[in-house]
């Protein structure tokens, strides 16, 4: 995937407030089962499985099964892209904050 | 606005705010420090800065003075960028603040670069929550524990 594609597919999957939801569950535990996630929701079993779907596809959390059960946790890079915007803007000013600091000192 | 992030790069500089404010506000000087431009620093003024163009994107950030108070304060709008694009060249419409504030022994300037909303807010912005703020959080966290512990 594309660093666009993967960026889009973390927003898209973020942008339902549902999925959001779910997502910062997981978020918030080193690991939780799929039944942990059904009971403190009011939203369906298939509507939560769904939406953990959509978000270990978008690589946002990472599934492990153990027997009939299955967990979930966050995935340590799944928001890497989003992070990686922010972070490019930062280096960009940082970088032509030096140059304005060399210009200043050549003008001494 | 709580949605939006800003970027912010500051440092006290040994110089007055006067010299600092002639390269922040003259269009030559701008140019060797910044990028291209044909920046005036009158209030309402438009201008562009030209950089390196990226996909969709033409490379023109377009720009208006907001406010210009010499040797203290200027802002700028700064729009440009495309949708498509991931980093470099991704959609923006946001603000650059400069502050500077004369301190023993020089200036300390501040810049401020506000709005950054995520790149293809059309489907997502509208949704967005202080839920974010408590995601990124939680990234954070977990980015952290990841440098340390290999997963």
């Amino acid at each position: 995937m594309t660093a666009t594609a993967q960026l889009t597919a973390v927003l898209k999957s973020l942008a339902d407030p549902t999925r959001r939801a779910v997502f910062e569950r997981i978020a918030g535990e080193p690991e939780i089962a799929a039944t942990a996630l059904v009971k403190g929701t009011k939203v369906s079993q298939p509507a939560v499985s769904q939406h953990l779907r959509a978000l270990r596809d978008a690589g946002l959390v990472m599934e492990r099964r153990e027997g009939r059960h299955v967990y979930y946790r966050p995935a340590p890079k799944g928001l890497a892209p989003m992070i990686d915007w922010l972070s490019y803007h930062q280096a960009f000013w940082q970088e032509r904050f030096e140059n304005l600091e060399k210009l200043l000192k050549e003008d001494e | 606005m709580s949605d939006t992030h800003a970027i912010t790069v500051e440092k006290t500089l040994p110089y007055p705010p006067e010299k600092i404010w002639r390269t922040l506000t003259r269009s030559d000087l701008l140019a060797k420090w910044l990028m291209p431009n044909d920046f005036e620093p009158v209030v309402g003024y438009r201008f562009t800065f030209q950089t390196r163009p990226m996909g969709d994107w033409d490379g023109v950030v377009h720009c208006e003075v907001l406010q210009c108070e010499p040797p203290r304060l200027l802002r700028y709008s700064w729009t440009g960028g495309s949708d498509s694009n991931p980093a470099y060249g991704s959609r923006l419409n946001s603000e650059v603040t400069w502050m500077l504030t004369r301190v023993e022994g020089g200036t300390h300037l501040k810049m401020v670069h506000d709005g950054f909303v995520f790149p293809g807010n059309r489907f997502a912005f509208d949704a967005m929550s202080p839920g974010w703020g408590r995601i990124m959080d939680a990234i954070a966290r977990v980015a952290a524990e990841a440098e340390v512990s290999p997963v």
